[in-house]
């Protein structure tokens, strides 16, 4: 069994009368372990699948499981405990809390669901090693570059050992050189065993994942595995091995 | 989240916009302070008004007081035999519930005087060593009257402090306070000993003003002194009472009455008073019954007496503190109304400040509660440090109203008033914030992520 499986998600709107389906009938499955980006123009329905992967948001038609959990009619409760346990996010804006420092920042998720301080600080300072940042645990967000503060984020989203992690269009605020090294850092994570979905708009990143989904008004136009399409050694950035 | 981290984060908050949360926490600060002071001033007048009362004789006290007789028994009226010492025997074998019976016999016109000095006492009686307590007197230097004092009907008396004050000098104006124990005045024209006299009566806020007045002494006023005159200072029932002189009942009766002043130089063997006081204040109602009861009985079924209580006078006053409590209250609710609606409004704007914040929180797996929960914990917050800083700005307001106020008695902090004030501050905070916490908690995350 897959760690997440879509059946015929559909996420349908209302705007005056006139009905808008951001996602139509999508049928997906994510194992554990898969370093997967899903790729789409603006307005493609890519983040309304993240949301809906990533448990902010509910499908209207469909059936969703995460980690043998059905999630689809989940209530805002649950969903909130799924998010917290089993799910990390990695936004572009990196949405670190300005008046936290790090360390604070990277203990949060635990504040939620309820570790006790000393456990949720060594966590937390595992987390910020793992990325490279155990010095600046004590800084302020706005005293740290960009990528130090995705680092920070991604530390933030794995603290909690979530099942998987999102990331939506991660790099897409940082200069290529830095987006590079995120993209490594990712790659490197992924090599150790942890399940990563990529959400962006740059085939160029999306060449990076060994699987590329490809989503268009809302459907899955593409499934494809990079390196079995030898689609591998196109992307600019570099992933050392 | 566990609540002190809610604690902390929304005194981090609150720490971030110092300004805008002082002001804030103003219309706490003067709701709370102004309950205080509101309830503070109440108390003084309650403490003022229970003052005089006691100065008067206590609540359990009755005054039995003579009375026309009823219509139907006005053929009657003629045998009326009036209050007299029958009476106080009848009530002191028969009336149960009667723990004192104070017999009073006065003398008016009533006259003290010592060589060229002369003074009108508020009352010249006789009476039982009872009266003692009845009145609530408190016997300072000498001793009151014996049993043998009553059966020789010796001339010898109890003085009020005024008296000595103006026959003998004023220890305010001389320096030293003279005992005149022993010393001989006249009363009505006859010689009298002065064996006993009593404290002196004053409210607190007097005493304090002449212990001040007494280590700050003012400048040397010129010109004629000039004399108090009884009546016209505030404290009319204090100075009453310093001005009281008992003798025996028996001086009286053999000295004065019974040599005729009636009418018709026939002696008048009619009391002035009995006042009564009952065992238990619970039921006074049926002690006053069965005194009069008894003095039916002595009076040959004919009513001309009634009794005069000071429950009335406690009902006034419990009403008028109740009213001025509420007016007080009324205002102070609302200022803190006010308060509250400050809070209300800038937990709205700091919530709107913060949506991508909330949105942050509830990507990561905060629930609608933890939010909730966080926007309310700082509302609360913002209003007990406004509470906190109320109760602190209470004692100065207090003081600043103590010199404004129109009445005479001190305001009175009571720790009860404080600990009402903050409660109200901490619900005034916790309803204050529930509007703003619930809006925060329903947010939807994904457009709290989006907004910029």
């Amino acid at each position: 069994m897959a760690l997440v499986e879509l059946r015929n998600v559909s996420k349908i709107y209302h705007l005056g009368g006139e009905e808008i389906r951001a996602l139509d009938d999508v049928t997906l499955d994510i194992d554990a372990g898969e370093f997967i980006s899903i790729i789409g123009p603006s307005g493609s329905g890519k983040s309304t699948l993240m949301h809906i992967l990533g448990c902010l948001d509910s499908p209207s038609k469909g059936t969703i499981t995460l980690d043998g959990t059905m999630i689809h009619n989940a209530s805002a409760r649950q969903l909130a405990s799924i998010r917290n346990q089993k799910i990390g996010f990695v936004f572009q804006f990196f949405n670190l809390l300005p008046k936290l420092n790090v360390l604070q920042n990277v203990e949060l998720p635990m504040i939620y669901s309820g570790i006790s301080g000393k456990e949720r600080k060594e966590r937390a300072m595992a987390a910020l090693k793992l990325v490279d940042l155990e010095n600046r645990s004590k800084h302020r967000p706005m005293q740290l570059s960009g990528g130090q503060q995705q680092r920070v984020a991604i530390a933030r989203a794995l603290v909690n050992s979530p099942k998987i992690v999102f990331a939506d269009e991660p790099t897409g605020n940082l200069d290529s050189h830095t987006g590079e090294a995120i993209l490594n850092l990712f790659y490197k994570l992924s090599k150790e065993g942890r399940t990563i979905a990529l959400v962006t708009h740059d085939p160029e990143i999306a060449a990076v994942t060994p699987r590329r989904i490809e989503i268009r008004d809302g459907k899955i136009a593409k499934n494809v595995d990079n390196k079995l399409a030898g689609l591998g050694g196109t992307s600019k950035f570099v992933i050392k091995e | 989240m566990n609540l002190f981290n809610s604690i902390l984060v929304g005194f981090k908050e609150i720490w971030a916009h110092k300004f805008r949360s002082l002001l804030t926490m103003l219309g706490i600060i003067l709701g709370v302070s102004s309950l205080i002071g509101m309830s503070a001033i109440t108390k003084g007048m309650e403490n003022g008004m229970k003052e005089s009362l006691m100065a008067m004789g206590g609540v359990d006290k009755a005054i039995t007081e003579e009375q026309d007789v009823p219509a139907y028994q006005q053929d009657l009226a003629d045998s009326a035999p009036g209050r007299t010492m029958r009476d106080v025997y009848a009530l002191k074998n028969s009336a149960s519930l009667l723990r004192l019976i104070s017999p009073q016999m006065a003398l008016l016109p009533a006259m003290a005087s010592r060589a060229d000095k002369r003074i009108r006492p508020s009352e010249l009686v006789g009476v039982w060593p009872a009266a003692l307590e009845m009145d609530l007197h408190v016997l300072e230097h000498g001793r009151f009257f014996t049993d043998l004092d009553e059966e020789y009907a010796n001339p010898v008396c109890v003085i009020g402090t005024a008296i000595r004050d103006e026959l003998f000098g004023d220890p305010d104006e001389i320096g030293t306070e003279i005992i005149p124990l022993g010393q001989t005045i006249n009363l009505n024209g006859q010689a009298f000993r002065i064996i006993g006299m009593f404290q002196r009566y004053e409210s607190d806020v007097d005493k304090k003003a002449r212990e001040y007045a007494r280590l700050h002494p003012a400048k040397e006023k010129t010109g004629p002194k000039r004399s108090k005159g009884w009546g016209s200072g505030r404290n009319w029932a204090f100075r009453r009472k310093n001005l009281t002189i008992y003798v025996p009942l028996n001086t009286m009766w053999i000295r004065f009455r019974s040599s005729g002043t009636g009418t018709n130089g026939i002696p008048n063997p009619k009391l002035s008073d009995i006042d009564i006081k009952v065992k238990d204040v619970e039921n006074f109602p049926e002690a006053l019954q069965q005194a009069k009861n008894v003095m039916m009985i002595t009076h040959n079924g004919i009513e001309d007496f009634g009794f005069q209580t000071q429950q009335g006078s406690v009902e006034n006053i419990n009403a008028a503190i109740r009213n001025a409590r509420m007016s007080g209250g009324i205002i102070s609710a609302i200022s803190l109304l006010v308060g509250g609606i400050g809070i209300m409004n800038i937990m709205l704007a700091s919530i709107t400040e913060r949506i991508r914040e909330i949105g942050i929180r509830k990507a990561i797996g905060a629930s609608t509660l933890a939010i909730f929960l966080q926007i309310l914990v700082e509302s609360v917050v913002i209003a007990l440090i406004g509470g906190v800083a109320g109760v602190a700005t209470s004692f100065g307001l207090v003081k600043l109203l103590g010199q404004l106020s129109p009445t005479d008695n001190t305001p009175i902090v009571t720790v009860a008033s404080m600990i009402f004030a903050f409660l109200c501050s901490a619900a005034i905070g916790l309803v204050a914030g529930i509007f703003p916490a619930l809006k925060a908690a329903k947010l939807n995350p994904i457009q709290a992520l989006r907004y910029e």
